[in-house]
């Protein structure tokens, strides 16, 4: 991404306690450039709260971003923060519209990161189409954190022919992913100290709701569930969904969509791309008549080129997860206990 | 994926199982030495896709399950009490020790680091001359060649603050202990193809000539498994007992010179603790006296009292093949990955996780419990 924001000229240089006082750091900081950078009407009123005028059914969420580093390959906290809650409300089948944006800076952050981060915010909201209307910064003593720590919160009116539901998921649905698997997850790996390798993946973080806007425009109640496959990865939402509907899910290994690149990582560090997270991922549960028309929807949307069919809904195997590996062979995908550990060899 | 792909094509894949059916006769039990095949198989679904009269028994070649307790709860100790650096491959963090693992460790707030080469371990106790840097120096002849060159590497630049607590295992020693059982029903090996890649095949010519069972060196990949399979049973059903290197494309019968020269640089054959089975007498590798400065068993003094292992595990068994996971009557229940009685069920090449984590037993063990 590139800086479109000229930082502002400023007598410090690094984030203090006092820039979390409230008082007349706090205000510079603010007056530097956050409130112009984020500008608009609701946010201009710089009240303690936002005022907000929402009619009829309506999706609200919340998410934390505490990742490290706060740069990586294809983005920065900012844009995470602001592409999950946004990509949070699309799961809810809703057109994100207001966030809010809370910042846990830790004493000693260089002011450039902390801007860069905040247009890193600005130009993802601008690309989905979302609006910052309330904040907070606090700053906590060097050591207490993580240089940025980021709460973000959002609403968004549901889509008037959505009906997102996953009780309504059936025997036969078809499961199709919006692109490539476990790019965001490896992009993290890649620069991970003590785990480097040298490698062009990218963070696959970007916003989902003009996708999934498009695919409710289309197809509306034939969209059965949507959800992104973040921590935990396509297995985890996959053996939730088995788990919850009493249903089984049948998967299909040689059908999953996953760069190259990010498959021999996954290969050298012993991962296995089906639980490594994703950002700029989501997982429609379409019915089965309706798959192929949503499909080729779905690819001519942004950031949805590699979208594919992986799998389907069944009677068979209650409750579980059943992959078909590349060679025909089947086994069980069940969730995994922790985080994934690189392997020894 | 070039040398990956060709390696999990479904279409070679079914020759090699046809080829497999028409060619066994009778029942035979052939044990994959390394935890990787054992992952690959149960992974691959072809536990479920072979005849039944190959019975696939997994082998104790999975370093995170043989590493000895006590090792752990120096590396442990190490970590909380002597402020170091410690530095360890990813999949050793979740083992228990006899108090904790050093995930918990880390949680306590103890210098853990997840690394992916010891060489990244000397160039952060270069980058910290003031700490003392560990690395956690476990694994099969694969991972050794490695740790031995930071040992040499740490030594070029005069380091004084790095050493590495050791466990390294070898696996010809592991097969005459699976071999001198007398429980055991092996019949044949598929030898472990990364071990081969560094130390060649020579090693094994006199294990086929003791025990008169075939050994094929194996890869990883579904098609090299099925392969290493039908050149095993093709042997047992002629009543030949060879060794065969399915592998050849990694494997030269020499192995890796080089490598060989730096762990003979470096390293002596000593006998060696493994979990849940024992003392093989020449069984690992401990650093040479020259490099005695770096061994931080010596460095640190750590006297830590062997703890005793959980009587109620059965991992020894499990790893010289006598029995199968889930003939553990704790298998799913009392032991799982979240609460795990035994390392088997801790590291993913560990059999106990390999079927806990891809069988489809899961399910019907979790419904017969009240």
């Amino acid at each position: 991404m590139q800086l479109q924001c000229p930082m502002p000229k400023l007598d410090f240089e690094v984030i203090t306690l006092g820039h979390g006082s409230g008082g007349l750091l706090t205000n510079r900081l603010l007056d530097s450039g956050v409130f112009e950078v984020l500008k608009n009407d609701i946010l201009d009123k710089r009240h303690d709260g936002a005022t907000l005028d929402l009619k009829g059914p309506t999706a609200f969420t919340t998410d934390s971003f505490v990742i490290s580093p706060i740069f990586f390959p294809g983005g920065n906290i900012g844009e995470l923060a602001v592409n999950g809650t946004v990509n949070d409300l699309a799961m809810c089948g809703a057109l994100p519209e207001y966030l809010s944006l809370s910042f846990i800076l830790e004493e000693g952050l260089p002011v450039k990161q902390f801007w860069e981060v905040l247009v890193g915010v600005k130009v993802a909201c601008e690309l989905a189409g979302v609006q910052v209307v309330t904040g907070d910064t606090k700053v906590v003593e060097k050591g207490k954190g993580d240089k940025v720590f980021i709460n973000t919160t959002g609403v968004g009116r549901l889509h008037p022919r959505a009906q997102i539901d996953i009780n309504r998921v059936q025997p036969g649905d078809q499961i199709i992913v919006s692109g490539q698997l476990a790019t965001h997850g490896m992009a993290i790996m890649s620069v991970r100290e003590g785990l480097e390798f040298e490698t062009t993946i990218e963070s696959d973080s970007c916003n989902l709701n003009h996708a999934v806007k498009a695919l409710l425009d289309a197809f509306g109640p034939d969209i059965h569930l949507l959800r992104d496959p973040t921590r935990g990865g396509v297995a985890t939402v996959l053996t939730e969904i088995a788990r919850d509907t009493g249903l089984g899910v049948d998967l299909q290994q040689r059908r999953l969509p996953i760069d190259p690149q990010v498959a021999g990582a996954c290969e050298m560090l012993g991962l296995d791309p089906l639980y490594v997270a994703n950002e700029g991922l989501f997982i429609a549960v379409v019915a089965a008549e309706k798959a192929d028309q949503a499909l080729a929807v779905m690819r001519e949307q942004p950031y949805c080129e590699n979208a594919a069919i992986i799998g389907e809904v069944t009677k068979d195997h209650p409750r579980k997860t059943v992959l078909t590996s590349s060679i025909g062979g089947k086994r069980v995908v069940n969730m995994l206990t922790g985080e994934q550990l690189p392997r020894i060899c | 994926m070039k040398f990956l792909t060709e390696y999990r094509d479904p279409e070679v894949a079914r020759q090699y199982l046809d080829e497999i059916r028409k060619t066994v006769t009778r029942p035979w039990t052939i044990m994959e030495v390394c935890g990787g095949q054992t992952h690959s198989l149960v992974k691959n679904g072809i536990l479920d896709m072979l005849p039944d009269e190959v019975r696939m028994v997994h082998g104790p070649g999975c370093p995170v399950c043989v590493t000895p307790l006590n090792l752990i709860d120096k590396a442990v100790y190490l970590a909380e009490e002597k402020n170091v650096i410690l530095c360890s491959f990813g999949d050793m963090l979740r083992v228990p020790g006899s108090e904790k693992s050093l995930l918990e460790a880390k949680a306590n707030g103890a210098d853990i680091r997840i690394l992916y080469s010891p060489l990244e371990a000397v160039n952060i106790a270069k980058d910290h001359p003031d700490r003392e840097v560990v690395f956690f120096a476990v694994g099969f002849e694969t991972t050794a060649p490695a740790n031995a060159l930071s040992v040499v590497h740490a030594d070029r630049y005069g380091l004084q603050n790095y050493s590495i607590l050791t466990s390294h295992v070898l696996v010809p020693p592991a097969i005459e202990a699976v071999m001198d059982d007398e429980a055991t029903q092996i019949e044949g090996f598929l030898a472990a193809g990364h071990v081969c890649t560094i130390m060649g095949i020579s090693e094994y010519y006199p294990l086929v000539d003791k025990y008169k069972v075939p050994i094929v060196v194996t890869g990883f990949e579904p098609v090299d498994l099925l392969q290493g399979i039908l050149m095993t049973v093709q042997q047992l059903e002629k009543g030949e007992h060879k060794l065969e290197n399915q592998y050849a494309r990694m494997v030269r019968p020499e192995g890796n010179p080089h490598a060989i020269k730096t762990l003979e640089e470096v390293f002596d054959v000593t006998d060696r603790m493994w979990r849940g089975i024992g003392v093989i007498p020449g069984s690992g590798y401990e650093l040479k006296a020259k490099y005695a400065t770096y061994d931080a068993r010596l460095k640190f003094d750590v006297n830590i009292p062997e703890a005793p292992e959980s009587d109620s595990c059965i991992a020894g068994e499990v790893m010289k093949g006598i029995k199968k996971p889930f003939e553990c009557p704790n298998f799913g229940k009392a032991c799982k990955p979240e609460t795990p009685l035994g390392a088997p069920m801790v590291s993913s090449e560990g059999a106990c996780a390999a079927y806990y984590h891809f069988s489809g037993m899961l399910e019907e063990l979790e419904t017969v419990q009240p």
